[in-house]
């Protein structure tokens, strides 16, 4: 890992940027023009080259991705975005587009060129009226320029690019489910294999990728693979734009290189934890990532090293809790999200992230009972790995990772009956009944071929 | 009297037009939208009217509509009103945000349309605004930062007959405003720069 670069928010001081003129004053799509004088397994081997890996959450090689996309099928292929950024936490994709919108359409632009396609969709969470308004004004200011439409800048190739706008369902940052839901149906994932590469929207070849990861493109086109990989680490490089919030200082988005230690930027960027008090856990990316501790604290925020440290890069959103904050609250906050946003299909994950968001309610209100540690240890097996999609996993993230570390918290909210942080007793955010629920440990049931 | 006929059935075209032909399916979304957009929530007579428009069976709309938070399967008030109180917003103070916003609406816990019809309010999952927590939309726009006393502020202000200003982005004067942007009828009013 070696210095500090400012790439995705280079020209965050300049507000003329969320306009074509000042976009293009910028240098904005000079790359789209490179771009259209290269074949498709020139823009394919330059991604590949540069490392760069997909910002949404899995980290898979960009490049690969889109070298796994048939142009022989016969069929369209079709580039679709994610910007239903719903990760609890998480809000940088919102604010590159807000500030540098075409940015985005550059970066679909170059992506659509390399795997042939001519129609590419953004999907984009409902929550974010305003910027789809201001996406929607740079799609028809790239139009008025000729960047988009029927034979792009004067040649031969036509690409359109369509907004479509979700309603609030977290399941539809998932690819499959997003496309369920962009072809009009309930956003429930589907089963993979086929992958959408080969088998996507319309069922169709389809790459799907990440607001962040796309906007990486044009600056690779322009500067090379080489260039991309001088900052961040050997196996993720290039910069990752992270959002840190909760209780710091200066809670914001801030994009530094893959590696950097956490706490530089608590401490450096985020100005240190709200109030000088000392930090009890934090997620390293988003609400489906297990919780860290005070102890990890000099772990580098790459995918490898957050992975040896026992969570996830993710979307590289950063919550951090003090030493005045519930983990049981916190545990049952995330969990009931995931109760929430269930999308009902597998069994696993619609029943037990209910349950055990019971449970943690029972247990903050102050009448957990002995046997609720190891019902929720058995529940978070039961989940894990046993449901189509990953959102499940998610769940199980903060049962697990709360269990692990603050253990005593538990027990104390059990024995006490109220919270050894907080000091809050009986009736703790609005949890006045207990949960009329009761379990027996099952232990893990034994599924043929599933990962233990 | 139909949803869609005249401008509207217009509208609805154009926007099934921005989908591939005989991918008019795709268009269910925006068309509920532009539905709620019309009759405030979204009613039996949309489910049927859009399953006509696109072809498929009233009940396949209804499960489209009933999946997703925004499109509202319910009466809704004028003004709806979101309260995040995930994790980063819980950590700054969202559970007396939610607390005044019930109080200074009448709403009772649990419940989520006030007696007048004017309000409803909504404990809302992430709303993706993170770094100025807690946060709060109206008609989905963005409050950032929301104290209890600017919540009742906010909510006083609406009774009044007024839109408060957002945090960023334009004003937007009802949830069935905030629809028709959704179904990508109401481009930003500055005019597009042509270069």
């Amino acid at each position: 890992m070696s210095g500090t670069r400012r790439v995705l928010t280079a020209h965050w001081d300049d507000p003329g940027v969320i306009r074509l003129a000042g976009y293009e004053s910028a240098g904005g799509y000079r790359a789209l023009r490179t771009a259209l004088g290269m074949t498709s397994d020139e823009l394919i081997q330059i991604v590949k080259d540069s490392g760069l890996r997909g910002r949404g959450g899995a980290g898979f090689p960009t490049g690969m991705k889109w070298s796994f996309v048939p142009r022989d099928t016969g069929k369209p292929t079709y580039v679709t975005v994610n910007f239903d950024e719903s990760e609890p936490g998480t809000c940088n994709n919102r604010e590159l587009v807000e500030r540098e919108p075409h940015a985005l359409l550059e970066g679909t632009a170059i992506a659509a060129m390399a795997i042939g396609c001519h129609l590419a969709f953004i999907y984009i969470r409902g929550e974010y009226l305003w910027q789809g308004q201001i996406l929607q004004r740079a799609i028809d200011e790239a139009y008025a320029a000729g960047y988009l439409g029927r034979g792009v800048l004067g040649g031969d190739y036509d690409l359109d690019i369509v907004l479509h706008r979700g309603a609030g369902a977290y399941i539809c940052g998932e690819e499959t489910a997003l496309l369920s839901s962009l072809e009009g149906f309930r956003g429930q994932p589907r089963l993979r294999p086929p992958f959408p590469a080969v088998e996507g929207l319309y069922d169709s070849p389809t790459v799907i990728n990440n607001v962040e990861t796309l906007m990486n493109v044009p600056h690779i086109v322009n500067n090379g693979a080489d260039w991309f990989k001088e900052v961040g680490t050997e196996k993720a490089p290039g910069t990752k734009m992270f959002t840190i919030s909760g209780k710091v200082e200066r809670p914001g988005n801030y994009e530094l290189p893959m590696g950097t230690p956490m706490r530089v930027l608590l401490e450096e960027y985020a100005g240190g934890v709200l109030g000088g008090r000392a930090i009890k856990a934090w997620t390293p990316g988003g609400s489906s990532t297990p919780f860290l501790t005070d102890e990890h604290l000099d772990v580098g925020l790459d995918f490898e090293a957050i992975m040896e440290a026992g969570s996830l890069l993710g979307t590289g959103a950063i919550m951090v809790l003090d030493e005045t904050d519930c983990m049981v609250e916190a545990a049952r906050r995330l969990v009931e999200f995931y109760a929430h946003e269930s999308c009902g299909k597998c069994t696993p994950c619609r029943e037990g992230t209910w349950w055990a968001s019971r449970v943690l309610g029972r247990i903050e209100g102050g009448y957990g009972r002995e046997d609720d540690l190891p019902v929720m240890a058995d529940m978070g097996r039961n989940i894990l790995f046993r449901a189509f999609c990953a959102l499940a996993d998610g769940a199980v993230s903060p049962i697990q990772s709360t269990l692990t570390h603050f253990m005593d918290e538990y027990e104390a909210h059990i024995r006490e009956g109220r919270c050894p942080a907080t000091g809050r007793g009986p009736g703790a955010a609005g949890q006045t009944e207990p949960a009329d629920v009761t379990f027996a440990t099952t232990g893990p049931f034994e599924i043929q071929g599933a990962p233990s | 009297m139909a949803i869609f006929e005249g401008e509207r059935l217009d509208e609805a075209r154009s926007i099934i037009a921005r989908y591939p032909e005989g991918r008019q399916r795709s268009a269910v979304m925006p068309l509920l939208y532009l539905a709620q957009s019309e009759e405030g929530w979204v009613t039996r007579d949309a489910l049927r009217e859009i399953g006509e428009l696109i072809g498929v069976r009233t009940a396949e709309v209804e499960a489209v509509a009933t999946f997703y938070t925004m499109l509202r399967a319910r009466p809704t008030g004028t003004h709806l009103i979101a309260v995040c109180t995930n994790l980063s917003c819980a950590l700054r103070g969202a559970n007396d945000v939610l607390l005044a916003a019930h109080e200074a609406t009448g709403i009772a816990p649990g419940e989520d349309l006030s007696d007048d019809g004017v309000f409803s309010v909504h404990e809302e999952e992430c709303l993706g605004v993170c770094e100025f927590a807690p946060v709060v939309q109206v008609d989905v726009a963005n409050h950032d930062r929301v104290t209890p006393e600017r919540m009742r502020e906010i909510v006083a202000s609406l009774r009044a007959g007024d839109v408060p200003e957002p945090a960023r982005g334009p004003a937007v004067e009802s949830f069935r405003a905030a629809s028709r942007i959704l179904a990508g009828l109401e481009p930003l009013a500055d005019e597009v720069a042509t270069t």
